[in-house]
């Protein structure tokens, strides 16, 4: 079980991905912005961080790095990919998932400990919980409010495409308290909060993020099968 | 060589926080009666005349805006 992590220059959460995927019992693979192919992972995570300076907007340039086309490639075959914070900024802008994150309300950087409810439990990267679980994982991110226009949104929520939610306090403006959601086919998922930095309780609040990547795992085992 | 210029705009719809913080600081420096602040981007590309207007079109739907959130307009103008 190989789980790929993308270090695209200015990502800082690669180091805290790879933990996580080792962690939860798989062998990670650091992935390079310059490769040209994905080294036979089974599973692909785009990490938070701040990849080129986020200029433009936060995602734009990065998805036009070279391994974002084999990523792109295998998402469409049904590769499970992860986008986290900036990952998941740099899957809407690549147009794997609808919307688009725009600056925080009140323009503050918000930075602590969130509770999330996991609305979709039958995700590549959500079966392990049960569902309307409440979890607590760290959010960091300034650009962080989910936008779509209203049929967008509506759609999202009749196809059971919203796959987190922030329970009681929005931290961000983000439409219907979106925190993150997943494509139509429910392997391509991007979330804003950090579940990599809640998979030990000695460096994080809980253990809570540690389901995601056991999901994948359990995904591409069945898949193997 | 021409001069090309691309605004983007976030759409009429999306929240613009940017621009609300910038509506919100001018009555505290004195300024009043400004009712609404929108902020966008302004690029200046010069081209080489073989660029056609097709590929300026491309170049600021598919990278300089992000249509799901931003309008833009493209302008050729005198330099």
């Amino acid at each position: 079980m190989r789980i790929g992590a993308v270090t695209f220059p200015g990502t800082l959460d690669d180091v805290d991905t790879v933990r996580a995927i080792e962690r939860a019992g798989a062998e990670a693979v650091a992935l390079w912005h310059g490769d040209a192919d994905l080294r036979g992972v089974d599973a692909v995570v785009l990490p938070g961080g701040f990849s080129y300076g986020d200029y433009l907007r936060a995602g734009a340039i990065a998805r036009f790095a070279p391994v974002m086309e084999p990523v792109i490639d295998a998402a469409r075959k049904g590769m499970p990919v992860l986008g986290i914070c900036n990952g998941f900024q740099i899957l809407c802008e690549a147009g794997l998932l609808p919307g688009a994150l725009v600056r925080n309300h009140k323009l503050r950087f918000v930075c602590r400990d969130q509770w999330l409810r996991v609305e979709s439990t039958t995700t590549a990267w959500t079966t392990r919980y049960e569902p309307g679980a409440e979890i607590l994982v760290p959010v960091k991110s300034g650009e962080g409010a989910y936008m779509a226009d209203e049929r967008e949104l509506d759609t999202l929520e009749g196809e059971g495409r919203v796959v987190f939610r922030y329970v009681e306090d929005n931290p961000n403006g983000s439409r219907r308290d979106i925190a993150g959601v997943s494509d139509g086919s429910g392997r391509i998922v991007g979330l804003m909060p950090h579940p990599e930095h809640a998979t030990d309780p000695l460096t994080g609040p809980t253990d809570d993020g540690l389901g995601i990547f056991l999901s994948a795992m359990d995904n591409v085992k069945q898949g193997a099968a | 060589m021409a001069r090309v210029v691309v605004d983007v705009m976030p759409k009429p719809e999306i929240l613009d926080p940017q621009g609300q913080a910038v509506a919100g600081a001018l009555p505290r420096l004195g300024f009043h009666g400004v009712r609404d602040v929108r902020q966008g981007k302004h690029f200046e590309l010069d081209v080489d005349d073989s660029v056609d207007d097709d590929t300026l079109d491309k170049i600021a739907e598919g990278f300089l805006s992000n249509p799901v959130i931003e309008d833009f307009v493209v302008r050729r103008v005198d330099q």
